[in-house]
């Protein structure tokens, strides 16, 4: 698929230098690479910078509430399992507002892709911490240091077996294509925690900051080996691990669910004699 | 058989087997072509506390529960002390040999001889109750065969055994309980309660997927899909919390599949953001609200007509909906059927307003019709029109206010559904005159909403003296209260509102004014549909007659509070 198909939207509110310019870039090479048309996507977001994601792109959109990015999208598959269905949110809309519907996603098993613009802080509202900004950091809100520890999204997914679990940075373009194509192309909910420098609210954790520590997982690290990913996944310092940290092959619910072979639901028409014999259960 | 018809109360402990009793004793009756209303007051608890199964039972329609007790079947003591006072003059009770009938007129049962086990006591009791009453007993007996069946040949012997030597036991006391007079209803009725009908009333109208939470009394809907619904196409989700529920209805219907989500007052509160956004992105989404006394937790298994307000302003911002608030089982199949039209019509939330006593209580339904039932509106399906894989004007300025609704997939244009405000196509923006324009094109919804609003029920009686306004369940034990005012001479009329918004007064406003006197009668402390009335007409009852104790209206309260 040509890239140019999804659009390029030159007019976005993300500042010059944002992460999130470089995660779209990244996001429409990794459909181009994996020729999906923009008709065949459904793209899902809440609420912060990173939500605002599906109007700068050409792609079926969803933009619903701050944190309820991933109901929608797993129903949506639940409803059309032939789309590919992608949330992209950040980590206050991820891990904070939403973060039930994270750990119930986790194990609902979804064949979907969330991406979640992690920049440790929150953009839309100038400069709150939120909840993966390291304790201590101060912030606008937080002028003598957080006070909570620290949300570890990877150790999360991967202590709850999280059917596929990544973590990437927007400062490499071609890793970040990787995990996402390797996200969609995996069959369950699959999470790619990326790093996406906020330039103007998060003076600690920059493109500096990530680009020393990120490193790619050495080739030897074996993503099914869920010890040895719980281990990797807890590196949160001088050096972070970026790659594939999990995966595993549980089926996905929408693979589970017999109405869901004979294509979308929308389409299917109603029962009437079925409807009719339910009727008699009753009598 | 006397006005009221007969009062049958099975009451005990929360695991005693009585809605085992009500619920069979229900079906042997409505299939021996008796008319009847259930109600259940059970409390909030698995095991112990007090329960009630109240099943009056008639030979002529009926729509009410009633009082007085014409048999009360006692499964332990605080059952005999609580309502012994409550029954009817020539009541009975039956009951354990071993329990103290405390001066009551009692048919004394010695259960422990007749079941080998006490888990046979529940077929003992409606061996009992079968004879007493008179219920045909074949009919009973192919009730007990079919329940367990299941179970095997030797299960349904012994539970047939006990049935046998129950009745004939019974055969001996039958003086002390005059028979039900011969049933004059058709056969092949469902036994069907609110929730059921909805869920029925659902699927007749092509709902493909159902989010929930878990909360009395809305469970139940969602269970029937689960259990009886999955083999029509339905996919049910136990979503995580209410605000899941609701954001994953939006998401279905924006996949074009119909998509239904059934609580309560607390749970919805929960889902008023994604009201909110449903009123933006313009998504359908039915609403099952069932209505249970608050605040916050209140009575939880009890009922009330409380949530009116909560239904009419949940949400924030400004934009259309449409509130259906069913008065009988028959409605509540109708009115969740036409639910699903308005929603996919005018493409905002639409509500089915119901309350826990109309959700519990069975009644003997005729099978509907499907093939009577009107067409259900659709998203547009077909795969022309748009530009390719650029959007579409998802929410195109139109007269009526409805813009075309693609779905997602089955065309090569793209679907952009927004939480801001945005433009035509869709995308975020701060235009004023765009943001005016796309505020009057939803609000313009509502016009259309109006137009086809349900006119409230209005009985026979033309200028009465006395007319009573209510909405919902109240309808029943309303036109009841009325038919006794009737027998006492009173000149009463009855206007039951099954839609409570939008409201068009050219419908009733006439009426509400000719009367000379209105009076209000709701489930709720503030009178919340009067108020309504009031502020979209002007015209202010006489009075309310209010009820907020959690517990049922029935034709005597209200009789003797309108004398």
């Amino acid at each position: 698929m040509d890239i140019e198909v999804y659009g390029e939207y030159k007019k976005t509110s993300w500042c010059p230098g944002c992460g999130n310019h470089d995660v779209m870039k990244a996001v429409r090479q990794a459909l181009a690479g994996l020729d999906l048309a923009p008709n065949r996507v459904a793209h899902v977001s809440g609420i912060g910078q990173a939500a605002k994601a599906p109007h700068y792109i050409d792609l079926n959109g969803f933009n619903g509430l701050h944190g309820r990015g991933l109901p929608p999208a797993q129903a949506i598959k639940l409803c059309n399992p032939e789309l590919t269905v992608i949330a992209q949110s950040g980590d206050g809309c991820n891990y904070g507002e939403g973060g039930n519907h994270f750990l119930a996603a986790i194990r609902r098993n979804v064949d979907m892709t969330l991406l979640v613009h992690d920049n440790q802080i929150y953009g839309l509202t100038k400069g709150q911490a939120s909840p993966t900004t390291p304790e201590g950091q101060i912030t606008k809100s937080q002028p003598d240091g957080v006070r909570n520890a620290p949300f570890n999204p990877v150790a999360v997914a991967v202590a709850m077996k999280c059917s596929f679990v990544a973590r990437s940075f927007s400062g490499n373009t071609p890793h970040l294509v990787k995990m996402i194509q390797l996200a969609i192309q995996h069959k369950g909910f699959a999470l790619v925690d990326l790093f996406s420098p906020c330039v103007s609210f998060n003076k600690v954790n920059t493109f500096g900051w990530y680009k020393q520590r990120c490193q790619e997982l050495p080739e030897d690290h074996d993503p099914t080996d869920w010890a040895a990913a719980m281990q990797v996944a807890q590196e949160f310092g001088e050096r972070i691990p970026v790659g594939v940290i999990y995966r595993n092959d549980r089926p996905p619910l929408d693979a589970s669910l017999p109405v869901l072979q004979k294509g979308p639901l929308g389409r299917q028409p109603v029962d009437r004699d079925g409807l009719r014999a339910l009727m008699q259960s009753y009598t | 058989m006397s006005h009221t018809g007969r009062n049958i109360v099975i009451g005990g402990e929360a695991g005693q087997g009585l809605v085992t009793i009500g619920q069979m004793l229900t079906k042997a009756l409505i299939r021996s072509g008796y008319e009847v209303v259930v109600s259940q007051d059970y409390m909030s608890r698995v095991r112990g506390g007090h329960n009630t199964y109240s099943i009056r039972v008639h030979d002529a329609p009926i729509a009410a529960p009633a009082e007085a007790m014409d048999v009360l079947v006692a499964l332990n003591q605080e059952t005999v002390s609580l309502h012994k006072h409550e029954l009817a003059d020539g009541g009975i009770v039956i009951l354990d040999a071993g329990l103290d009938p405390e001066g009551t007129k009692a048919v004394p049962v010695p259960f422990k001889d007749l079941s080998p086990r006490p888990i046979f006591e529940n077929v003992a009791a409606l061996g009992v109750l079968g004879s007493l009453l008179g219920v045909d007993r074949p009919t009973m007996e192919g009730l007990v065969r079919e329940t367990f069946g299941k179970k095997g040949d030797e299960v349904v012997g012994q539970n047939m055994k006990v049935l046998d030597d129950a009745w004939k036991w019974a055969e001996a006391h039958r003086a002390s309980c005059a028979a039900l007079p011969a049933p004059k209803g058709p056969k092949g009725r469902m036994m069907l309660h609110g929730n059921e009908a909805i869920a029925l009333g659902a699927l007749a109208a092509g709902v493909k997927f159902c989010s929930f939470y878990p909360m009395t009394p809305a469970t139940s809907v969602a269970q029937e899909l689960i259990t009886k619904g999955r083999k029509l196409g339905v996919v049910v989700e136990q979503a995580e919390d209410e605000i899941a529920a609701i954001n994953m209805a939006l998401g279905a219907t924006y996949a074009g599949a119909k998509a239904l989500v059934p609580t309560s007052g607390g749970g919805f509160a929960l889902m008023t953001e994604g009201v909110s956004l449903a009123g933006v992105m313009e998504a359908p989404v039915v609403i099952v609200l069932a209505q249970r006394p608050g605040p916050a937790t209140g009575l939880p298994t009890r009922t009330e007509q409380a949530d009116l307000n909560l239904a009419l302003y949940a949400g924030h911002g400004e934009f259309p909906r449409a509130i259906l608030a069913p008065a009988t089982i028959e409605d509540c199949f109708h009115l969740t059927h036409a639910a699903f039209d308005l929603t996919e019509r005018f493409q905002t939330p639409v509500f089915v307003l119901t309350d826990q006593y109309l959700s519990d209580s069975y009644r003997a339904v005729v099978p509907f019709d499907l093939d009577a039932l009107p067409p259900v509106a659709e998203p547009d399906f077909s795969p022309g029109g748009g530009p390719k894989f650029k959007r579409y004007k998802r929410y195109e300025l139109t007269e009526s206010g409805v813009s075309p609704r693609k779905v997602p997939g089955f065309t090569e244009t793209l679907v952009l559904a927004d939480c801001h405000e945005h433009t035509e196509q869709g995308n975020i923006t701060e235009d004023a005159d765009l943001r005016n324009a796309m505020n009057d094109k939803r609000l313009r919804k509502g016009e259309g909403l109006r137009a086809l609003c349900i006119p409230p029920r209005v009985s026979d009686d033309a200028n009465p003296d006395l007319l009573l306004v209510c909405w919902g369940s109240s309808e029943g034990p309303v036109a009841e209260a009325a038919e006794l005012l009737r027998d006492r001479g009173r000149s009463v009329g009855v206007m039951s509102f099954t839609q409570v918004w939008p409201l068009d007064p050219a419908q009733f406003l006439p009426a509400l004014q000719a009367a000379k006197e209105v009076v209000c009668v709701e489930g709720n402390a503030t009178g919340q549909f009067a108020r309504l009335l009031r502020q979209e007409t002007g015209f202010e009852v006489s009075r309310t007659l209010l009820r907020y104790d959690g517990r049922i209206f029935t034709p005597k309260w209200l009789a003797e509070r309108l004398e």
